[in-house]
């Protein structure tokens, strides 16, 4: 893929959405090239999670037009959205795990379902779903607990769980809602050096949605060393992370900033600053 | 007054929207057999224990009943008569639906409703699979199967019951009960009591699935759609169990 001119990966056209009376996006537009990291900013109930369902086809968008990879995805019926939506990795901020299955079908489940799927195309032979399902398992430390069921792991192994089900297809493009909510702040940050892990170790374009500062800084700051197999701190003003990642900030369902960290950290918007405020 | 009836509207074009989704899933590919399967069990299997109590002493209870009345004609001979169509035409499906509403449909809606504030029903469209497919119309196709088969358990376990209360308070021989009892029903009663459990399992299933999916509002909500789901299964019953006999009784 050439460095010079990135592929639109996600984009926005005035997209809006209301449930009844409640305007739940209003007017927004943007677009995610291929290989950034966007992070989300918004207090709750501004439209985040929102925003990711319609990225996903989940919701269809009261007016405006959403494309995925380049298509127009706003009016495509649920059967056609299904090869795109392969194309997509999601955590949910519920989770989303399925109760009623162990941890290994949870993460076996997309390389199971792209075997059955209705175009009847096998991906991925069944004899290498189960080392598939143990090394995306590896990737997030959960290996003992392939047997275990959702119910019976600490809210930071769900998140883990979720990111293994979500990368096992290995997705170029990553959703996050909100990773780190209701974590302690030393899984929190594990949860973090996850996610960095998977966009750096796979090159996958990724959309985080959070609530907290530092999320957005360790983003933008760090990547991931294959050979120590720890984050280092990026230098600025390079090419590498810090460049490729920028800002939203959703307010009551409008975008109401975007751009770099440096235009974040100098935004005198009150709103925006509430943002940055909190920065232990 | 428009805005009064928006909301109930949408509600039952959703509703038809779910049920139409679901009847044309059964013809086509993927089918959850598995899925089935673990539904028959669930709601079969797991209602037997119950049908057969409720069905048993809901026999025991028309004999009692009927004994007295019969004896001041001096007809004591034909309570296997009454005991056994009042059973298959009417309180053998209708009790054994109402059971059934209240064990699996009530199960349904939590389920679904869980599933639905946890998004693992959003997970499932976002990994490629049709929510509607996958837990709606293996329900649906498992309640319309068991609960007819559930009914005639019942209706087999009353009519014993009956004959229990009947042989020790009015002395029946069994071949007098069961003669009587057999020669009573006629194939309009069979159809309709067959058709009557058939359509209830369409109607709980349905129901369920759809106040379960429908479910917002944290784990709140799904207290409110297990609730939603009994009551409205419930008196769907009744209004169905009502036009389907009006038009059997029509065809005598
Ligand atoms: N399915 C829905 N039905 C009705 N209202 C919804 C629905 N989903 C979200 N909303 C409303 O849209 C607004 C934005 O929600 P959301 O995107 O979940 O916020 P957050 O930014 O905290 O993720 C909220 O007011 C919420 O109540
Ligand atoms: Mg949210």
């Amino acid at each position: 893929m050439p460095d010079s001119t990135p592929q639109s990966v996600l984009r926005f056209e005035h997209v809006s959405i209301t449930f009844g009376d409640t305007v739940a996006l209003n007017d927004v537009s943007f677009d995610l090239k291929a290989g950034g990291t966007r992070i989300i900013y918004g207090a709750a109930g501004s439209g985040k999670s929102v925003m990711l369902k319609i990225a996903l086809g989940l919701l269809k968008p009261s007016s405006g037009r959403v494309f995925v990879f380049g298509q127009d995805t706003t009016d495509l019926k649920e059967k056609d959205l299904f090869p795109i939506r392969s194309k997509m990795g999601v955590l949910f901020q519920e989770g989303g795990l399925f109760d009623s299955m162990t941890i290994e079908d949870n993460v076996a489940y997309p390389l199971e379902n792209a075997i059955t799927a209705p175009d009847g195309k096998a991906r991925i032979p069944a004899d290498q779903i189960s080392g598939r399902v143990r090394e995306a398992l590896r990737f997030v430390e959960l290996e003992q607990t392939l047997v275990k069921f959702p119910s019976e792991l600490s809210g930071g192994m769900r998140r883990r769980a979720g990111i293994a089900r979500a990368t096992v297809n290995e997705p170029p493009l990553m959703l996050y809602d909100s990773p780190t909510a209701g974590l302690d702040p030393i899984t929190a940050n594990m949860i973090m050096a996850l996610i960095i892990k998977a966009r750096d170790t796979k090159n996958t374009t990724s959309a985080i949605v959070t609530h907290r500062y530092q999320d957005g800084q360790l983003l933008a700051n760090f990547r991931y060393n294959p050979e120590s197999g720890r984050l280092e701190r990026t230098e600025k003003n390079g090419d590498g992370v810090c460049a490729r990642t920028t800002f939203m900030v959703f307010g009551e369902g409008r975008l109401v900033f975007e751009g770099t960290q440096d235009e974040l950290d100098r935004s005198a918007d009150p709103y925006v600053s509430k943002f940055k405020a909190v920065k232990q | 007054m428009l805005d009064f009836f928006k909301g109930p509207i949408l509600a039952l074009q959703d509703f038809f929207f779910l049920t139409g989704r679901a009847l044309r899933n059964i013809f086509r590919s993927p089918h959850y057999t598995d899925d089935i399967l673990l539904q028959m069990d669930i709601i079969g299997v797991g209602s037997l224990p119950i049908v057969i109590l409720t069905g048993g002493f809901s026999g025991a209870v028309m004999a009692l009943q009927m004994s007295r009345a019969l004896a001041t004609y001096g007809a004591t001979g034909q309570v296997g008569q009454i005991v056994a169509i009042t059973l298959v035409r009417e309180l053998g499906p209708v009790l054994s639906a109402l059971l059934v509403a209240g064990r699996s449909g009530s199960g349904m809606a939590s389920e679904l409703g869980s599933m639905k504030v946890t998004e693992q029903i959003d997970a499932m469209r976002a990994l490629g699979t049709d929510p509607i497919q996958k837990l709606v119309t293996p329900r649906l196709l498992a309640t319309a199967i068991m609960l007819p088969l559930l009914t005639i358990i019942s209706d087999l376990v009353g009519l014993a019951g009956g004959f229990l209360v009947s042989s020790i308070t009015l002395n029946t021989t069994a071949s007098q009960y069961w003669n009587t009892a057999y020669r009573a029903l006629v194939w309009n009663d069979l159809a309709q009591g067959l058709l009557k459990p058939f359509v209830f399992g369409i109607v709980i299933a349905l129901v369920g699935c759809f106040y379960g999916l429908r479910t917002s509002g944290g784990t709140q909500g799904v207290g409110l759609a297990t609730t939603k789901a009994v009551v409205v299964a419930s008196v769907w019953i009744f209004v169905f169990t009502f036009f389907i006999t009006q038009i059997f009784v029509n065809q005598q």
